[in-house]
């Protein structure tokens, strides 16, 4: 079992839900700084978009932190020097399109993403059709693949896909790209459709935008995973206390 | 010239062609995918859906589109040149014959909508006018900048009772409509079709639209055959995507034409792409050195891809066919001479095809070939802006 969820299971046994925010690599020359506080606001684990040309995934919040971030010249590499030998103290996860990876070179990019520190990838145009070579080059690494589950998910696939992920399971609570719309969704359904087959921590995303909708997920899943909403502040400005604060704010209302 | 006999047949079961192709979607499309792919191969097996299918292009679409020998044009380059006319199927190209079959598909998959990606508008009105005849409801998604360089093109979509959404992500073109039509498809797959226009995205579109398509193929075989023309020693059509290319070679695939596709040179993701993965599919990319897609060039809004569809990937990386880019000025060149020789005003994206004909003729096509073109579409739509380039010259 890959350290991730090793560590992540571990967690679940104390009775904390996690919290996991989402940020876009580069996306301001204090980056770095934004996820360092929000381990302090109480966050458990990271997810470090690097940016990509054409987010099929993404809604516009998304696409702009990336925009900016590509702009601004980030690479796999620049970001993998910049993580390396800052200690952030959770669990740093990748994510981001398969053609970055492809292009970098699947062994190489895996071995780039590991010696950066980096324990997780979730590449949501990798279907699990087509994951076998990644998947393969991982084993070598301790990187986790990360595989995400759907409203429109079929029972069969669900069986398949909670199998297969490691770390944990992303599960959509909508039929929509992140950040684009509120409310709970189908995430309980989903959550359960994926209990019913496996026992690996289970994570609700893709528009929790609110405390009170973390809250509300998390008493559903094993945790909650914070995207636009945060990405969004931070390109309207916020500094590394503010995105502290926020994480806090998720954080007391997951605990509460 | 490798000899194979089994090139454009059925793709592997996980929608591959060679090492290109399969599907590279959000878990949320799979379904999606996998429900069409269904659809798709039940349809296609019944004699029905294919009878409806033909009966609509023949009395609606125009078909059988004519071969056109260009007497002239073949004097004057010394080549034998026969032209298939889908500049005369309805909607002004061969774009007809894919949303025709996807329109009735939707409807067998009791799906009452449908969506689309288009660049100069091609796909867009051709899907709007394929929905209005089924009553289904239809978005086109099309990028800002394509909007306001196409502004009847979104009007006919209109009149057509279809909603234009402009595009106002990355780059605002054709890439970044596919882009918005996937993540729409995201949200209402349950009663929504991507009717996606070209041999590109994720299994089974590729296949599919190329079936869709080979008619063009297969109707041309028969006029050359019939006219004593026989297999054509090459077969030539501009490449975007690659629909109506796929399409005319689906129908010498396995003869000795042959079989060239011409790209914008700015666009030429064989010529100097990389493979990768885009919208869904594994194929030939232009792209950074880091991986990030790259904006296509041309002045041909229909060519202004940086992919292609991954069967041609791999019919480039097979040997079987080949791929050249061909720059604006030459393209302009040869819709004039096309005009002028023969009285047929090509669209630009099929006068990339004319234009390698000019330049390679003698050259890489000996003396008195014959040489089947592929007349994609015609060339009303780009009037206004060839009239304003060359006259900004003058």
């Amino acid at each position: 079992m890959k350290s991730l969820e090793v560590h992540l299971r571990e967690l679940r046994a104390t009775g904390r839900k996690a919290l996991v925010p989402y940020f876009m690599a580069g996306v301001t020359p204090d980056w770095t700084r934004h996820v360092a506080a929000a381990v302090l606001g109480g966050a458990d684990a990271i997810e470090i978009g690097i940016p990509f040309s054409d987010p099929m995934m993404d809604g516009v919040v998304i696409q702009e932190a990336a925009q900016r971030s590509l702009a601004a010249g980030t690479t796999i590499d620049t970001i993998c020097a910049e993580l390396t030998g800052a200690s952030s103290g959770a669990p740093l996860i990748a994510m981001t399109y398969y053609n970055l990876f492809h292009h970098y070179g699947l062994r190489r990019a895996a071995g780039r993403l590991s010696a950066s520190g980096i324990v997780g990838a979730i590449v949501p145009d990798l279907t699990l059709e087509e994951s076998e070579p990644w998947r393969e080059v991982c084993d070598d690494t301790d990187i986790a693949t990360i595989f995400l589950v759907a409203p429109s998910t079929t029972p069969e696939r669900f069986k398949t896909l909670a199998s297969t992920t490691q770390g944990f399971c992303y599960a959509s609570a909508r039929m929509a790209v992140t950040g684009r719309a509120a409310g709970d969704g189908d995430a309980t359904r989903v959550v359960n459709a994926v209990r019913a087959t496996s026992d690996v921590p289970t994570y609700v995303g893709i528009g929790i935008t609110t405390p009170a909708q973390a809250r509300d997920a998390s008493q559903r899943s094993d945790g909650v995973i914070v995207g636009s909403a945060l990405v969004d502040t931070i390109l309207r400005g916020a500094s590394p206390a503010d995105t502290e604060e926020f994480v806090a704010s998720f954080r007391r209302a997951i605990d509460e | 010239m490798s000899q194979r006999s089994d090139y454009m047949g059925i793709p592997s079961s996980t929608g591959h062609f060679g090492d290109f192709g399969g599907r590279f979607v959000p878990e949320a499309l799979m379904p999606a995918c996998l429900e069409l792919e269904a659809a798709f191969i039940d349809a296609w097996a019944d004699p029905v859906f294919i009878d409806e299918y033909r009966t609509v292009l023949q009395e609606f679409g125009g078909r059988p589109t004519p071969v056109t020998y260009l007497g002239r044009f073949s004097k004057k380059f010394g080549v034998e040149v026969f032209a298939k006319r889908e500049d005369l199927a309805h909607t002004g190209s061969h774009k007809i014959n894919n949303v025709v079959g996807q329109t009735l598909l939707t409807r067998r998959m009791g799906k009452a909508r449908v969506i689309a990606e288009t660049g100069a508008g091609q796909h867009g009105v051709a899907t709007a006018t394929a929905a209005a005849r089924l009553g289904l409801e239809c978005t086109v998604f099309m990028g800002e900048v394509d909007t306001q360089r196409q502004v009847l093109n979104v009007f006919r979509m209109e009149l057509l009772g279809s909603k234009v959404v402009p595009v106002t992500s990355g780059s605002k073109t054709l890439k970044d409509a596919v882009n918005e039509a996937m993540r729409e498809w995201v949200t209402c797959v349950q009663d929504t079709h991507y009717c996606l226009g070209s041999v590109m995205g994720p299994h089974p579109f590729p296949w599919m639209v190329r079936e869709f398509q080979s008619i063009i193929g297969h109707e041309a075989s028969e006029q050359l055959a019939r006219r004593g023309v026989g297999v054509p020693d090459m077969v030539v059509a501009c490449v975007g995507g690659g629909s109506n290319a796929a399409g005319i070679f689906a129908g010498f695939a396995n003869t000795t034409a042959r079989l060239v596709g011409v790209e914008a040179a700015g666009g030429a993701a064989v010529s100097n792409g990389s493979p990768g993965v885009l919208h869904g599919m594994k194929s030939m990319l232009i792209q950074s050195e880091h991986g990030q897609i790259e904006e296509a060039h041309s002045i041909s809004a229909g060519l202004d891809y940086p992919g292609i569809g991954p069967e041609h990937a791999y019919l480039a990386a097979a040997g079987r066919a080949e791929y050249f880019g061909m720059g604006d000025e030459e393209v302009l060149v040869a819709l004039q001479t096309l005009s002028e020789l023969e009285g047929i005003i090509p669209a630009l994206e099929s006068a990339h095809a004319v234009a390698w004909i000019m330049q390679e003729a003698g050259k890489a096509i000996p003396r008195g070939s014959t040489v089947l073109l592929n007349m994609s579409g015609r060339g009303d739509k780009d009037v206004a802006q060839v009239r304003d380039i060359l006259r900004g010259r003058e």
